[in-house]
């Protein structure tokens, strides 16, 4: 074997074994740079995209973080006075005599409904996947840009007027909806069935319509670039888990959210226009509606074909994004990276036949909930095969603790409690007892919210270099892991005790009922440990924006020593990412300590009698 | 004000944190870079482990200090007999996760201790072994396949309908914004018809198709009260937005939709007083129910099952209660019979009334089984003459003498009875009210006697055994100053003259 080269001048590499595009001969890329418009807000430049979606993603998980606060502290706290909070509330805030503010139920069941939607939606979906799919696809590949970064701007201003529309809704007069983020019919189909259902609900349709249509134009860009603008040598089989992940994500959004566009237009025609797809037999405000025919459970169906591969386009980019930081830091391969690659496949195929299995007592026929029971629970393999492979990755590694890697790991932590769990509820016979409880609150929030959250922050805290060129600052970075990963679970444990009592979800107050009343303290506990939460992360976003300015700066281009890339160009790196050739790829992303070499970048020729990696 | 000096706070925590970071940066670069990050690994390891450790010790024993409280647990048992297969699986459930989480949690942290960052380790090329991934492809599916099995026994045990022939009690529920009605199928085991276009909150609250004779004995009950150990079928509707029926005590739920009827069925197997007796050495249910009255019923005495809704349906979703009550065989027939039928009690006889003026078939049947016992105290007694029947449902249009069809069925009672005891003769007497003209009632109540009459000769009764005698107002039996006196007053008696 020839003298090994442990240590590596990239420039020269790719000067040397780079492809030439002939990207720097045209001059059509100068006009996504000149100006600070162009630069910084009509951009087409996938790098600054993603920002533009982590930091609208980051605004929207304030205020929906927030919101949660507020109806947590009615829960907990439903004998404390909230007249404090009238100044930011006005009338949802009602005071009686004695001076005592209670939070009106109407505007409970607003936040609770906004919190369900910006969360899914405007931060796990475009937050997550938007940013890391628009960072990591293009840098990852080795390809200059997304294949068509007009489209690729036009997804981030269809996410953004969404935004702006749904943040309008929140100051309607008649507030935001309040039908729950799944808004079935006839409840959101009525605006006589709840103050919210009127302007609230149109605006609602509106802005998630827009958001379709950002996801749509986002996830056809990165299909195509997979496909279309790998850099040379760079096969299917050599991308890193990351762009595996963000791939089948687009696919599932492609597949799915066009059929919850097509239920949004059943339900505005349904609300405007006088048919009848979800409506039938309804006696409401004192009169019979004249409509027949429909039913509301169509709309279910249409809502969880989307709705269930949902929570894989929520959770799939953090396994990506969990699976780089996690081989990086421990200096290993992944383990099992064909194996994680078909997990990803399989997860997402099965992503599609699994829906109705949040309908089993929602009327279906009990029959067809055997077929759901199964593809549900089959699930839970390919999910084991990935948790094990995360765990073995771990096994026999040089583990460098540091932000991120702690969060990868606090992700895969979070993504055994609540996905075990799962295997409770995707029974059907469980879900009797179960559905609707604080038993699926508690599961699907550590599942697909923490554990969507922590892929989100371990994919921050790493990737923070790639995008700004200085570091967290880990010191804040630490103090935001352990504060979230020990109030995640404070927050969220105790809500199986309650589910398993049969506490039902959405309740805006349980004294009514002997049987939910009793558990005052867990509340507070939820409560307190929510507030304690929810001012960390105000901690992470300090520390992010601080970080920008004043942040350590990065010197070495590879800080982290990693094999993808992303880590090839420069350190302020230009439209085109690669200020020469593009790098071409001759090796699989994961080549750590395979021989006396510490690291191999997928970008350094094997040399002569190397054997590949993946074998 | 209070606002702005809780901000300040924020602010200042925050610019101390901001610092804090910094100094911590700082030393690290003046100990050296690579001296303090070994270190800050080491910590940071440690406290991963003392995590796990604390993590697991306090997921078990919360678990257990919280078990009496849960459904399944403790006092807690399914109240009904699918219930206890439903917590069973749930137990052999979390029987497997229990495992796999205690496993997976306890080794994914002790990696991260154990294989941190070592000056002068090399991490181990291991990029996978088919072995080790067959294993944990196929344990997971054959336990998939055991809990998949399991659990669908239990569900389609469970959510299959009734069977034709089998015995049940069928009971309504109706969830509206934000109530539930609950309506029973009275004597006849049946509910009626009911449709949303016939609903008006004030005179038919759930659209009841009165002219479904299946309807008259249906009633509404404010509490659901069922007989332990009967097979029940709720049939479940909503009025207006999705609502779900959800019994916690008895493992049932299900969606309310409106246009689609939807069921569970279930078999109540413990009284409330039996789970009452059940919770009561459990000391947190031997406080006062009330806490301002602490000498008021214990919360074990105060224990009721209860009916929730469990689907969001708008502002009031969370106060959809109703009381349910599950008693002995021999109460629940006392419950009955204490009910009211809805359309006996609001409909009948009213513009709504689809029989109104006409007798139902189960007035008439009831009528002749009185019939035919007075005819049967007659035949029984000893004297020969005198004996008085009232003819109840004899009716006349007002001020008139001619008979309403409504009559037809107690005279052809009368005419029957006659036929067959041909020695009996009668006198067909007439009686009004005192309102009025006395002559003229007087020959009122004659020509009705005489309508009487004619009618049972007409059915083949010879008139020789029949007289007829108007009374006028001479005899009342009641007050002719109040309605109910007056309309006891008018009235056509049947006296037996010769035996």
């Amino acid at each position: 074997m020839a003298e090994l080269i442990t240590t590596y001048d990239t420039d020269v590499i790719i000067a040397e074994n780079g492809y030439d595009d002939h990207f720097h001969e045209h001059h059509h890329g100068d006009k996504y740079q000149s100006g600070f418009i162009h630069h910084y807000i009509f951009s087409m430049d996938h790098k600054i995209i993603a920002r533009q979606f982590l930091i609208t993603g980051i605004f929207w998980a304030i205020i929906g973080a927030a919101m949660s606060i507020i109806f947590r502290m009615q829960l907990g706290f439903p004998e404390e006075s909230m007249t404090w909070l009238k100044p930011l509330l006005g009338k949802w805030i009602v005071v009686d005599d004695t001076g005592m503010g209670t939070l009106a139920p109407e505007f409970y069941y607003a936040l609770v409904t906004m919190h369900g939607t910006i969360l899914v939606f405007f931060v796990l979906t475009a937050g997550l996947s938007g940013t890391f799919s628009n960072l990591l696809i293009p840098l990852q590949l080795g390809a200059r840009d997304m294949a068509s970064p007009f489209l690729n701007m036009l997804s981030y201003w269809f996410f953004f007027t969404a935004g702006v529309v749904m943040f309008y809704s929140l100051f309607l007069n008649t507030g935001p909806f309040s039908g729950g983020w799944t808004a079935y019919p006839p409840l959101s189909a009525l605006p006589q069935a709840s103050t919210g259902s009127g302007t609230g609900m149109t605006l609602w349709l509106v802005s998630l319509t827009l958001f379709v249509v950002s996801v749509l134009l986002g996830g056809v860009n990165y299909i195509t670039t997979v496909l279309n603008l790998r850099t040379q040598g760079m096969t299917l089989w050599r991308m890193p888990l990351t762009i595996w992940a963000f791939f089948v994500t687009a696919i599932l959004g492609l597949l799915s959210f066009p059929v919850l566009a097509s239920g949004f237009f059943m339900l505005i025609f349904d609300r405007s226009l006088g048919t009848s797809f979800f409506l039938s037999d309804i006696f409401i405000e004192g009169q019979a509606l004249d409509r027949v025919g429909g039913t509301p459970i169509l709309y279910q169906h249409l809502f969880w074909f989307l709705g269930h591969p949902e929570v894989y386009i929520i959770i799939l980019p953090a396994m990506g994004l969990s699976s780089e930081v996690l081989s990086v830091h421990a200096r290993k391969p992944i383990f099992g990276y064909k194996a994680m690659v078909l997990s990803i496949l399989a997860i997402g195929f099965l992503s599609f036949i699994v829906w109705a299995h949040h309908m089993f007592m929602s009327g279906v026929n009990p029959f067809i909930s055997n077929f759901f029971v199964i593809f549900t629970l089959i699930i839970a393999v390919p999910s084991a095969i990935k948790v094990f492979n995360w765990i073995t990755t771990l096994w026999g590694g040089n583990i460098r603790l540091n932000s991120a890697m702690l969060f990868a790991i606090g992700f895969v932590s979070m993504f055994i409690s609540g996905g075990l769990t799962g295997i409770f509820l995707g029974n059907s016979a469980i879900d009797i007892q179960m559905h609707d409880t604080y038993f699926v609150v508690a599961h699907f929030h550590i599942v697909m919210g923490i554990a969507a959250f922590f892929g989100m922050f371990a994919g921050i805290y790493h990737w923070y270099p790639k995008m700004f060129g200085r570091f967290m600052s880990e010191t804040m970075g630490k103090i935001h892991f352990w504060g979230t990963l020990i109030g995640a679970y404070a927050i969220f444990w105790p809500m199986h005790y309650i589910g398993m009592a049969g506490v039902p979800r959405r309740y805006y107050s349980f004294d009514a009922f002997d049987a939910f009343r009793h558990f005052t303290d867990m509340n507070k506990f939820i409560t307190v440990a929510a507030i304690i939460v929810f001012f960390l992360q105000l901690l992470f976003v300090l520390n992010f924006f601080y970080s920008i300015w004043k942040g350590k700066k990065m010197t070495t281009r590879n800080p982290w020593e990693a094999t993808t890339l992303e880590w090839t160009t420069p350190i302020d790196a230009g439209h085109g990412n690669w200020p020469g050739k593009i790098p071409s790829v001759h090796r699989w992303p994961y080549d750590y300590n395979k021989d006396e070499r510490e690291y191999v970048p997928q970008h350094i020729p094997m040399v002569e009698g190397e054997e590949a990696g993946d074998h | 004000m209070l606002g702005l000096v809780i901000f300040a706070i924020i602010a200042l925590i925050a610019v101390i944190i901001v610092q804090l970071s910094k100094v911590s940066d700082l030393a690290a670069a003046i100990k050296g870079e690579e001296e303090s990050k070994v270190q800050a690994n080491n910590r940071t390891a440690f406290w991963l482990v003392i995590f796990m450790i604390v993590f697991l010790v306090m997921s078990v024993t919360s678990a257990l200090y919280y078990k009496d409280s849960m459904l399944g647990y403790g006092p807690h048992g399914a109240a009904s007999a699918h219930g206890g297969s439903i917590d069973s699986l749930f137990n052999v459930t979390l029987f497997f996760t229990g495992i796999v989480f205690i496993l997976t949690q306890i080794v994914l942290f002790w990696f991260a201790y154990k294989y941190r960052e070592q000056k002068g380790r090399k991490a181990v090329f291991f990029p996978h072994n088919t072995t080790l991934e067959l294993i944990w492809t196929g344990v997971p599916a054959v336990v998939m396949v055991y809990l998949v099995v399991k659990g669908l026994f239990v569900w389609n045990a469970t959510m299959s309908d009734v069977q034709p022939g089998e015995e049940y009690i069928e009971i309504e529920a109706t969830g509206y914004q934000f109530a539930w009605d609950i309506r029973y199928p009275g004597a006849d085991g049946l509910i009626g018809t009911k449709h949303f276009t016939l609903i008006d909150p004030a005179t038919n609250p759930l659209g009841q198709d009165w002219s479904d004779e299946k309807n008259i004995d249906d009633f509404m009950a404010q509490d659901i009260v069922l007989p332990v150990n009967r097979k029940v079928r709720v049939a479940i509707n909503s009025k207006d937005v999705l609502h779900n029926f959800y019994l916690p005590h008895f493992r049932v739920k299900m969606d309310a939709v409106p246009g689609l009827p939807t069921y569970f069925i279930f078999t109540p197997i413990k009284t409330t007083e039996e789970y009452r007796q059940g919770l009561k050495d459990y000391p947190e249910w031997q406080a006062p129910a009330d806490e301002s009255e602490p000498d008021g019923p214990q919360r074990w005495e105060a224990f009721d099952y209860e009916l929730a809704c469990a689907e969001l349906c708008g502002k009031g979703h969370y106060s959809m209660r109703k009381v349910v009550k599950i008693v002995s065989e021999e109460e629940y027939e006392e419950w009955l019979a204490t009910q009211q039928s809805f359309y006996m009690s609001n409909i009948r006889n009213t513009e709504a009334d689809p029989f109104k003026g006409e007798l139902l078939g189960y007035e008439i049947n009831k009528r002749k089984g009185e019939l035919e016992s007075q005819f049967a105290a007659v035949m029984a007694d000893t004297a020969n003459v005198g004996q008085i029947i009232n003819l109840e449902h004899v009716f006349f249009k007002t001020g008139s003498a001619e008979l309403s069809d409504n009559s037809k069925y107690e005279l052809d009672n009368v005419a029957g009875f006659l036929k067959q005891n041909k020695s009996i003769s009668v006198e067909l007497g007439g009686h009004t009210d005192s309102q009025g003209d006395d002559s003229n009632n007087q020959i009122l109540s004659q020509s009705r006697a005489d309508a009487v009459l004619g009618y049972l000769s007409k059915k083949g009764i010879g008139s020789n055994r029949l007289t007829a005698q108007g009374y006028g107002e001479a005899s009342p039996v009641e007050t002719n100053d109040t309605a109910e006196g007056r309309q006891a007053n008018r009235r056509t008696e049947l006296k037996i003259t010769s035996k």
